[in-house]
């Protein structure tokens, strides 16, 4: 009796340990070319295939950042993730609840637990309503708050950003980018949610004022014990928010892995070519290293190549990546690659 | 700055203001600097630094009004270019000093052929003709990269993507073998793998047709992968300059210190990210004394009054009050 409860402890321990488990996730677009006339004169709809079957967890009070140029659907995923896209396929599961299979009517309690940041912090907020009412939304919307009450958590939110509680009355065209960037954090922040999404939260801002909403990000990690996946196109900054980082191209993760091991061992050649391609701070470093070039540009998503999607511009391709799609797979150390150089 | 005998360029105390709502932005207020023949001069600083709008003011390309080059010189060949007539910089613009942008969507015309695009620049400057403009347009796209460029010739800027865009954009600026080519931050708006190919391609051809180039990035690592000088800007001033290598490895002014220890390294792997506190300034609006001392956690009341840039050691110059 006393080893199956002590089994049982232990897999309630590791089931809660993941918060939420995105399983071959596909978003498809249909463009247009679908019409009755296109029909009748034979021609296929043409479809983007956003998002291709991406598959990752994300653990409680973890950080996974997921990477990649435009174009390769990482913020088509965190919108699936959040249901603001329904996904074409694939589960999206939530502490056990699958939120793809969910009518909006059933998603809705969900919302509360699950925010977003955005990345551009002047069109993500209504300018014809005051910073007040941008943070008390969500508070009227989900809590029924004597009036009172809402304003002192409106103010305490408004603090625990970092900006001054007197601007409540202020409009959003009267602060700065990082200073709305703040207010955006403190909207998602309001329903005091489980998980974030935030969909490249400073790319749109200044180096220094960059630095000042990363260590905000982290500093309300811990205190409100959050999850984040840290949407990106900026390697250092992934590397400093992140647990773990997901390499995506073409709509398909390449490679997933713990932050230090895939910056010191990246495998995937993507992988390598992305890393190799950021400048460091560090004239000594950078004028002795070795970038790795990639020719060429991204494929059109309409059309991707046949086989891996990244051998037209791979410079280690062999003949079986033009025929064969490589499976993500598992190689050790939980460090997935999708790749026939690590998968023989 | 130093006077220095090989120097291509020279601008001293240039100033370029703005008027509007009954107020002066002083956007570039003040800024020297010498760069010499063949050298890389990078230019950091966040937005509303001054960076661009310097290097606008040194092709007098600021619109006016609201914008008026208010005083200073910029020595071109040891002409004035502040002072030439209109018709005699227009012959220096595109040809002996050319421009790329950041944004490669919006500085091509939609509705020109690329190829008349770059012709244009040849036909204008050196009087080429038709069937000698085209050739070295034909030419100018191969030396950038672009494949197959006797066709792509005759196709529309939309047709390409933003890094070929970018790429016809340089062969542009280079048409004429400009002693001098400014690019405002010309990989701003591309991914990191093309940003990376643009760089290259840069650095490779500088080193091809000798141009001397001013780098304008608020990216401290590329300023610090191709330049060999840098000023860093902050409210419309030029507060550190050094050679690339002495900045990071000896910064003096506390801004540029805060900026590099800002940056995390995507080699290793940091605790926790430093801040430089609060906002940078509003122009219109400057703090008495240095602009940076309301952020600065070195500030004392000596900083009421504005540092003049003054030399720390050989080619080293800081605007701070800060003993070394």
């Amino acid at each position: 009796m006393c080893l199956p409860s002590f089994l049982c402890v232990i897999k309630i321990m590791s089931t809660d340990k993941t918060l939420l488990e995105v399983n071959n996730l596909q978003v498809h677009f249909h463009l247009s070319g679908g019409g009755l006339i296109d029909r009748l004169m034979g021609s296929k709809p043409r479809i983007v295939k956003a998002v291709d079957g991406v598959s990752f967890d994300i653990k409680k009070g973890e950080t996974l950042g997921l990477v990649g140029e435009s174009g390769c659907g990482k913020s088509t995923t965190g919108r699936a993730i959040l249901q603001l896209i329904k996904p074409t396929s694939g589960e999206v599961l939530f502490q056990g609840t699958n939120l793809a299979k969910l009518p909006d009517r059933e998603m809705r309690p969900f919302r509360r637990h699950l925010q977003m940041i955005f990345q551009n912090p002047y069109a993500s907020l209504n300018p014809r309503m005051t910073i007040g009412d941008i943070i008390s939304e969500p508070l009227t919307v989900f809590k029924s708050l004597a009036k009172q009450q809402l304003d002192k958590q409106v103010q305490e939110l408004i603090e625990r950003v970092g900006l001054n509680p007197q601007f409540i009355k202020r409009y959003p065209h009267e602060f700065s980018g990082g200073q709305r960037q703040r207010i955006g954090i403190a909207r998602a922040l309001a329903l005091n949610p489980d998980f974030i999404v935030a969909d490249e939260p400073i790319a749109a801002l200044d180096v220094s004022i960059q630095a000042q909403v990363m260590n905000l990000l982290q500093d309300l990690q811990k205190d409100f014990s959050l999850t984040y996946l840290f949407i990106s196109h900026d390697l250092r900054a992934v590397r400093h928010m992140s647990n773990r980082v997901a390499v995506m191209y073409l709509g398909k993760l390449v490679e997933l892995a713990d932050a230090n091991e895939i910056y010191q061992n990246p495998l995937h050649p993507y992988t390598q070519a992305l890393i190799s391609a950021v400048p460091v701070p560090d004239p000594k470093v950078e004028k002795q290293r070795q970038h790795i070039v990639l020719q060429g540009d991204v494929p059109s998503p309409l059309n991707p190549p046949l086989g891996c999607h990244f051998h037209t511009r791979c410079p280690q391709v062999m003949d079986q990546c033009k025929t064969n799609e490589p499976k993500f797979v598992n190689i050790g150390k939980n460090h997935f690659v999708a790749c026939f150089l690590t998968n023989k | 700055m130093a006077k220095s005998n090989s120097a291509i360029l020279s601008v001293r105390n240039l100033q370029t203001h703005f008027y509007g709502d009954g107020a002066v932005v002083k956007a570039v207020d003040g800024v020297s600097f010498d760069l010499k023949l063949g050298e890389t001069l990078g230019i950091v600083g966040e937005s509303g630094s001054g960076k661009s709008v310097t290097n606008l003011s040194i092709l007098r390309l600021i619109p006016y009004p609201p914008g008026k080059i208010v005083g200073g010189e910029v020595i071109f060949d040891n002409k004035d270019l502040m002072k030439i007539p209109e018709n005699e910089i227009r012959r220096i613009r595109g040809k002996r000093i050319a421009m790329i942008f950041q944004d490669p969507m919006t500085s091509l015309n939609p509705f020109m052929k690329i190829g008349a695009q770059l012709m244009e620049i040849t036909q204008l400057h050196e009087g080429l003709n038709n069937s000698q403009a085209r050739k070295k347009a034909i030419e100018m796209l191969e030396l950038v990269g672009i494949a197959d460029a006797s066709r792509r010739i005759d196709d529309y800027s939309h047709q390409f993507s933003g890094g070929m865009r970018q790429r016809v954009m340089i062969a542009m600026a280079l048409s004429c073998k400009p002693e001098l080519l400014i690019a405002d931050e010309p990989t701003t708006a591309l991914d990191v793998t093309i940003q990376a190919q643009i760089l290259e391609l840069i650095k490779g051809l500088k080193e091809k047709i000798g141009t001397s180039v001013i780098l304008i990035t608020h990216d401290l690592g590329i300023v610090a992968g191709m330049t060999d000088h840098t000023g860093v800007m902050y409210a419309g001033k030029i507060v550190e300059y050094a050679p690339t290598e002495e900045l990071f490895s000896n910064p003096h002014h506390p801004y540029t210190k805060g900026l590099l220890k800002s940056v995390p390294d995507p080699l290793i792997e940091q605790k926790k990210l430093f801040q430089i506190p609060g906002l940078p300034p509003d122009l219109s609006n400057l703090p008495k004394g240095c602009p940076f001392s309301p952020r600065c956690s070195s500030a004392t009341t000596q900083c009421q009054e504005f540092p003049p840039i003054r030399q720390i050691n050989a080619e080293h110059y800081s605007a701070c009050w800060l003993e070394n």
